[in-house]
């Protein structure tokens, strides 16, 4: 099975976008709205792949304590426990954060949001801006040291009643705030 | 007043260690004193606790919002701004109601315990409280306070007449109560025979001691031999059947009592139940979707339950039933009444993807595979027989359920119908929906399909096992219908 979405093909991660934003200038109406194909996706910016590894490093501590702990205790020949678990570690720290990546993508429409992601249950999710409660953007530590940041739109919907959208650039995040709020607040107007 | 009734609420607490400490002390002779000691002490404790949370609770009526104070140690204030209250709901439950008094609840959206609610004002209050909530909210909306509150106020004394939409006899509630079968009462007496066993003369749960206990005046009937028995089993079976329905009847009695609904100049108004009397007021313009159900044998005589979902929770479920048993043509006026259309005749409905269905059946058999071959190679071929008949009837399940689980697009409208052997219709309004998803797994990939979920203010809504652009198609018709309207404009 083959994951990456067209649009972004090959290992390394591509340059990120300058501006994600689409601003055409006379708002379109809703109706001749860009209707997005798979081809308008907008990747993710390329740290967001090392948040993800260091998140998976974390996260893979654990088990490579435990099995030196288990290494310590002489119940196999040496290395029977520590070379799997490394190997594991290391497949999942290099190959799934790219993949996630690849499989990771928005697209801004006039009057909405899309947001595409997973790899074995894929869902691709789109948030009328006309439907939005309220927008947080969050950044965690690692996603501040990359200058990252995680965008969540909140609809009043029990289904997807929360959308997230990690891996943008800190002022590209706000920026999209801004749009969205500023749609919001024409409309309401 | 009320602390009076909340302290005789709190008595209820009291029996159990009442009857603990008679219990435990019944070799006594002062036992049946120190519990009724206790319970006193209990009472008063919690008389009095009730008395100083009475003395502490405050509320205003302002003029933008409402607020109360409360607390004895700790004090709470909260504010709840008129415009965010969506609904005044006003509920009595038995205690309060032969004391006249009532729990106002002021919905706001923030669900369950969040909730802001009121307890033990007398129903005169309730319902002042809710006429001022109700023309404030209305003199904020409208922006000028003054005049609007005025006009407002104006207009609920000379408000118009309530039409009834629907309504319950006791013929129609009997007949509803019939078909709620229930063997819950059964489970009842069955886990408290496991707990207090110990209080019956004798074990139930010892065969012998059964059989001795029949030995005696049934001996005779021991004697008539295997007719007698069988009369015998069919008899439990009939006695457990009526103990099911009349468990049936007496709770929906006791739930649906007086069942009115009617639409207000305000918006549909439901009022039901026998010792815990609900009344509560649904704005038109909240009703986000309409849900049609039934029952297994219910559907096949055409009666169905009619609720509406909105954002606001009704005793628990985020649905209102607004006509729990009536036939459709007594239930299409009330859709109509909601700004919702019933199917019309000639809807196109889709069906969902034939492969979807083939690969649930296939994944079921998949999944009872192994136990069927667990039990040849235990060398009871006849045993595999079992997960055999199963793998069949689940497929045979996925082909109905693809054969009648169907969906349909409306210029305004979505319907979706699911469930096999009991089907629910739910219709929503295409402008209403939040957001709109497409979700996939791994098979769905690659096998073409998808299910589509659909953000609903107060429920869910899914088409499961479509085709990719069919899914495709029913987004782009749906995001349109949206974009067309931002969620203030909702309201109007």
């Amino acid at each position: 099975m083959d994951d990456t979405p067209p649009a972004v093909a090959g290992t390394e991660p591509p340059k990120p976008p300058s501006k994600p934003l689409s601003s055409q200038d006379p708002v379109p109406r809703p109706e001749d709205a860009p209707g997005f194909g798979d081809d308008t996706l907008t990747p993710l910016h390329p740290n967001h792949v090392k948040v993800l590894r260091i998140e998976i490093s974390l996260f893979t501590v654990p088990f490579v304590i435990g099995s030196l702990v288990l290494e310590t205790a002489l119940l196999l020949p040496a290395g029977s426990f520590i070379v799997p678990v490394v190997l594991a570690a290391a497949l999942l720290i290099i190959r799934v954060p790219l993949r996630r990546y690849h499989a990771r993508g928005f697209a801004m429409g006039a009057d909405r949001l899309r947001v595409v992601r997973g790899l074995l249950f894929r869902s691709d999710t789109v948030v009328p801006f006309g439907r939005v409660q309220h927008i947080d953007v969050n950044q965690g530590p690692l996603e501040r040291a990359y200058g990252l940041a995680t965008l969540t739109l909140h609809t009043a919907g029990s289904h997807n009643a929360s959308v997230h959208l990690p891996g943008l650039l800190n002022e590209d995040a706000l920026s999209m705030r801004e749009t969205i709020r500023a749609h919001i607040k024409r409309e309401t107007v | 007043m009320g602390f009076v009734a909340q302290g005789l609420q709190g008595l209820q607490r009291a029996v159990l260690p009442m009857i603990a400490v008679a219990y435990g002390m019944r070799d006594e002779s002062f036992g049946l004193f120190a519990a009724l000691g206790l319970g006193l002490v209990i009472a008063a404790v919690g008389g009095g606790l009730a008395y100083l949370n009475w003395r502490r609770l405050t509320y205003t009526v302002g003029e933008t919002d409402i607020r109360v104070e409360s607390g004895i140690l700790s004090r709470a204030a909260r504010s709840v701004p008129f415009e965010r209250i969506q609904d005044v709901s006003l509920e009595q439950t038995l205690l309060p109601r032969l004391f006249g008094l009532v729990q106002v609840r002021f919905e706001t959206g923030a669900g369950g315990k969040d909730e802001l609610s009121l307890r033990y004002l007398s129903e005169e209050e309730g319902e002042r409280l809710r006429d001022v909530v109700r023309a404030r909210k209305d003199g904020a909306d409208a922006e000028n306070s003054a005049v609007a509150a005025e006009s407002a106020d104006a207009e609920t004394t000379v408000e118009e007449p309530a039409r009834v939409l629907f309504a319950m006899d006791l013929r129609r509630l009997l007949t509803f109560g019939m078909f709620e079968f229930s063997l819950a009462v059964v489970a009842v007496v069955g886990g408290a025979l496991q707990t207090f066993g110990d209080f019956l003369p004798f074990d139930i749960w010892e065969l012998e001691e059964w059989q001795r206990v029949f030995a005696g005046p049934f001996g005779q009937l021991e004697s008539l031999g295997r007719t007698a028995r069988i009369m015998g089993g069919i008899l439990g079976v009939v006695s457990l059947l009526a103990v099911g329905v009349a468990t049936g009847v007496v709770r929906t009695v006791l739930r649906d009592w007086g069942f009115l609904l009617e639409r207000t100049a305000k918006g549909f108004r439901r009022r039901r139940g026998l010792l815990t009397r609900t009344d509560v007021v649904m704005p038109v313009h909240r009703v986000q979707a309409v849900r049609i159900g039934t029952g297994l044998v219910r559907g096949r005589f055409g009666w169905h339950a009619l609720s509406f979902v909105s954002l606001a929770q009704d005793s628990g479920s985020s649905n209102h039933v607004v006509a729990p048993f009536g036939q459709m043509d007594e239930l299409r006026p009330i859709i109509a009444e909601a700004g919702f259309e019933p199917p019309p005749e000639d809807l196109v409905w889709q069906r969902g993807a034939a492969n979807a269905r083939i690969d649930s059946a296939v994944a079921s058999a998949v999944l009872l595979a192994p136990v069927a071959i667990a039990a040849i190679l235990l060398g009871r071929p006849w045993l595999a027989l079992l997960p055999v008949a199963a793998a069949v009837f689940l497929g045979l399940r996925q082909a109905y359920l693809w054969r009648f689980e169907r969906h349909a697009l409306s210029p305004a409208q979505l319907f979706v119908g699911s469930g096999w052997l009991v089907p629910k219709l739910s219709i929503a309004s295409r402008v209403k929906l939040q957001s709109v998803e497409i979700s996939q797994h791994i098979l769905g990939r690659w096998r073409g399909y998808a299910t589509l979920h659909l953000g609903l203010a107060g429920g869910t809504l899914s088409i499961g096992g479509i085709p990719v652009p069919r899914a495709e198609e029913l987004r782009s018709a749906v995001l349109s219908s949206i974009a067309r309207t931002d969620f203030s404009e909702l309201g109007q």
